[in-house]
This record gives structure tokens, sequence and C-alpha cells, in this order.
């Protein structure tokens, strides 16, 4: 094919567009909003799992060990359990009964060290040394717990378990919903387009016909339909991304301003941050989709 | 050389357009398919264009038996053939020199020629001058001018006329009969399907009579029966 038929074509493709101004309108301007709304939820679902990140990051599992073993003995069991995949190796820690019975008085007993004078040198926490773990993934921890539990010298292990379930329950959501909501606007996005390019078919049908006639390809006569399906998906990717790149800082201003308690728990994503992974799953979304729907309709459409 | 051996095509409605169809059409002849409306006139048009395929019995159309050929061979043969109809089929929003040159466009056709061929098809239709003009302005003859040269711009060995005169008045009538006659005597087969008894009895061709999906006749200096 020369160069000059794919660029005839390609010319085709867009003044199609503006042959069906109408409809090609419509058609970008929902789809804007289907990835407009896409664009949004992706930035709320990437803050949301930063955020379980964040917290789950300081959730935690504690291990109490018999008493009858000695401290090496708690030393060896714990370093095998920092092995585990599972484990981050650099947050676990081993606190012994002294810093047990140190931090414990921190918390407690500041302000009120006459208190402790009635203890002398005895350390009431004496066999209360422990592992702190922490995982890589909130998700198994209960795994994890019911592992530690079975482990020969452990006596007790403590955990937050109600916490690390609704962080993964929230996570799990999250997913179903976004997937759910791609879903359908994949479903209304490929139907808009469609939609636009029959009616483009319809209104070229004698040239179509004309062309076939005369002997041009499939390509040629398909072709400038697809163009037509891709330039009105990329188009309706670029805009919407374009609105979110400039109003999301705003949002996170007033989300911020507003519900000034949440500043100091929420941290929420920088957009270029976001974009790294919304700029190419939303342009791909729109192409796709432009893609997808063009090359159905015209299939079905246009018959040689 | 085109053609029919006992070719039979049946509707989905199950109605026999064409019932046993055999005829052979020699390369350079000019023939004339007559025949009232519903006969199979169109039927055997479509056939020969590849727009339908025979229910059984087989089209040979240079050599290429026509139901075997693949899907991605149909444009290619129909370069070989040029067709005309009734309503000329322009693109209101193009020039005469732009309907021409579509047609060598959508064959991929280099711009250079396409520059070159263009005026020359157009000088041979005698449109040379009105290349700027939209088809619309133009009368119905020299619309149908416009839809010859789209034609035979890309030197089809084949030209189907699927009722040229169908919209002309008597003058433009004759002038396109004769503009078919002049190509003809340059080698091209000319198929002319029509019921204008006036042109088949004047120009005194071949003549293949269609009724009701069969042939009734065919005479070598025939009339409109």
């Amino acid at each position: 094919m020369r160069i000059s038929t794919f660029f005839y074509c390609f010319r085709q493709g867009i003044k199609n567009i503006f042959k069906n101004k109408l409809f090609s309108l419509a058609s970008v301007c929902t789809m804007s909003a289907c990835i407009f709304l896409f664009g949004l939820f992706m930035a709320i679902l990437f803050n949301v799992q930063k955020m379980i990140k964040d917290a789950s990051e300081n959730v935690c599992i504690t291990v109490f060990f018999d008493e009858n073993l000695s401290e090496d003995e708690i030393i060896t069991i714990g370093e095998g359990i920092r092995t585990l995949d599972a484990v981050d190796k650099d947050k676990t820690k081993f606190v012994s009964a002294a810093e047990a019975w140190e931090n414990f008085k921190q918390d407690y007993f500041e302000g009120h060290e006459e208190a402790l004078d009635a203890f002398g040198d005895d350390n009431p926490l004496l066999g209360s040394a422990s592992y702190v773990i922490y995982l890589k993934d909130i998700t198994l921890q209960s795994d994890m717990v019911m592992y530690l539990q079975s482990l020969e010298g452990v006596r007790t292990v403590n955990q937050s378990e109600q916490l690390a379930d609704s962080f993964s329950g929230f996570g799990k959501l999250a997913a179903y919903v976004s997937a759910a909501i791609i879903a359908v606007l994949f479903a209304v996005s490929i139907f808009l387009i469609s939609n636009t390019v029959t009616v483009g078919i319809t209104v070229r049908k004698e040239e179509i016909y004309i062309m076939k006639m005369i002997g041009a390809t499939d390509f040629f006569v398909r072709f400038p339909f697809v163009v037509e399906g891709v330039v009105i998906g990329l188009l309706g990717a670029i805009i919407p991304l374009a609105i979110i790149y400039k109003v999301y800082n705003y949002l996170v201003e007033y989300v911020v301003g507003t519900f000034g308690v949440l500043s100091s728990t929420m941290k929420f994503m920088p957009i270029n941050e976001i974009f790294k992974y919304l700029l190419p799953v939303g342009l791909v979304l729109g192409i796709g989709i432009g893609f997808l729907a063009s090359t159905i309709t015209v299939r079905k459409h246009v018959k040689m | 050389m085109i053609i029919f051996d006992n070719v039979t095509k049946m509707y989905e409605t199950g109605t026999p357009a064409l019932n046993g169809v055999s005829f052979k059409i020699n390369s350079g002849e000019f023939v004339f398919i007559v025949g009232n409306s519903g006969s199979g006139k169109s039927t055997i048009i479509k056939l020969l264009t590849r727009e339908l395929n025979s229910t059984s019995g087989r089209v040979v159309v240079n050599n290429k038996i026509l139901g075997k050929l693949r899907r991605k061979n149909i444009a290619k043969y129909r370069r070989g053939i040029g067709v005309i109809f009734q309503d000329f089929r322009l693109l209101n929003d193009r020039n005469v020199y732009e309907n021409v040159a579509f047609a060598q466009r959508v064959t991929g056709v280099a711009m250079s020629r396409i520059r070159r061929q263009v005026p020359a098809v157009l000088s041979v239709v005698g449109l040379a001058e009105k290349y700027k003009a939209n088809p619309k302005h133009l009368s119905g003859g020299e619309q149908q001018r416009v839809a010859i040269a789209r034609a035979l711009v890309n030197n089809p060995s084949i030209l189907l006329a699927d009722e040229p005169t169908g919209n002309l008045d008597p003058k433009n009538t004759k002038e396109i009969m004769s503009l078919l006659e002049e190509i003809n005597k340059k080698g091209t087969t000319v198929i002319v399907v029509t019921h204008n008894r006036e042109v088949v009895d004047s120009m005194k061709k071949r003549v293949i009579t269609v009724h009701k999906g069969t042939i009734v006749g065919d005479e070598r200096r025939g009339g409109y029966k």
C-alpha cells in the first residue's frame, strides 16, 4: 500500500468526524465523561490504596514465648520467623523483657515515677520478651498468626485482626467496584462509538458502494471509519485526563481544607505519581475502545 | 470472455432470479441484455460484479470462476470491470475531476498518473472543459459521461451499464449510446442492460432477452422482443 493511500484514508477518517459533527461531539463528550469518571475513580483508588498501605505498615503481630525459654532460645525462634518471605525483615524486631518493662514505664508511669519505687529492681514483665513482626502484605496476617501459633515455644500471638480484616476487605471492595465501573463504562463507550460509526457508514453508504464497485480493498473502505473511532476515543481520553490533571490539586486542597482532621492522617498522592499509571491506562482505554467499537461496527456494516 | 454456464440464482425467499441461464460473450463484443422489470437482468450484472454469487452453475470472467474467487481478490477483480448506473451515482461533495480521480485513488494509483489520466479520460467523454464543475450543476447526459469517465479511467476490459439511459432524454440517450459504441470500438467489451426498445432496435447489436429468469432469445443483430 502506498503511503499516500494511507494518509488519504486517514484524512477521510478525520473528515468523517467533521461530517457527523453532532454525533462525533456526543461520542467525544460521553467518552470523556466515562474516562473522567474512570480517572477520578482511579485517583481515589490509588489514594485509598496508598492510605491502606501506609496504615497497614503500622499493623504488627506480637509473639510471646513460653516463660521457661531463655533469651537465646527466643532469639533462635524469632530469627527463624524473620527469614520467612511474608515478613518485613527490616521492621521486625526483638523486644527483650527489660526493653518491654522500659517501654511500659514510659507509656504508663511518665510523670509518676515515684510509683515505680515499689518495684525496686524487679521486672514484673520478666518472661514477656517478644518479637514484633511486620508483614509485607497485611492480608496474610491470619495465615501467619495460625503458623506462629503452631510453633513450639510460642505462648501467645497478639494481632489486630479486625484492623487487618477491614483493610483487606476494603481493598477487595475497591477492586470489585472499580472492575464493575470499568466494565459498565467500557460497554457504554463501545455502544456510543459504534453508533457514531454506524451513522457515518449510513451517511457514506453511496460512496462506500461506489468504492466497492470500483475495486477498493477492504482496508481502503474500512480504515477511515477505524480512524474515526480511534480519534474519537483518543479525544475522549485526552480531554478528561487534562481536566483531571488540572483539577486534582484543587480537589485535594478542598478536601484537606474542608476536612482539616484528615490532613494529619491522610497523605494524598501527588498528581504526577497518579499520572504515571492513569495517563497510559486512560489513553490505551480510549484508543482501545475507539478501535474495538469501530472495527466491530465496520465489520458488521461494511461487507464486500 | 464471459461465460454463464447453467447459472441459477435463488434469493433467500426461495424465489429464483435466474434459472439455468447459459450464454457466452466474447471479448470486444457489444451486447444488450433486455427484459421486463424483475426478469433477472440486474441479477446478471450483480453476478458479474460479484455482488452476488450464483446458487448453482458457473460464472466465468476472463478465465476466473467468480464463485471460487476469494474475498480478498474481489477488489482486484472489480478493477478490471467498469460499472455505470441509471442514477449515475456520483459524489456530489466533489467536482468532476475528483469524481473520476476517486476511482484511481481507491485503487492506489500514483498521484502523477492520476493527474495525467483523468484529464485524458475526461477528453474522451467530452467533459475536459468542465472538470471543475460540481456534478449537481451538470445535465443528466453530462453526469452520465462523468460516470462513464469514472468507469473507464482504470482501463477496464469490460464495461457494464445498468440502464445507462434510464434517466436521460432522447438526445442525451443517443449521445451516451454513441459514446459506449466508441468505447466498444476501442476493444472494451460493453454489456448494456436496458428496457429501452428504441435504443436496442436502432443499434443492431447482439441482444440477449431474459424473461422470468431464463434466456428466451439471443440474436446476433437483434431487436427488442
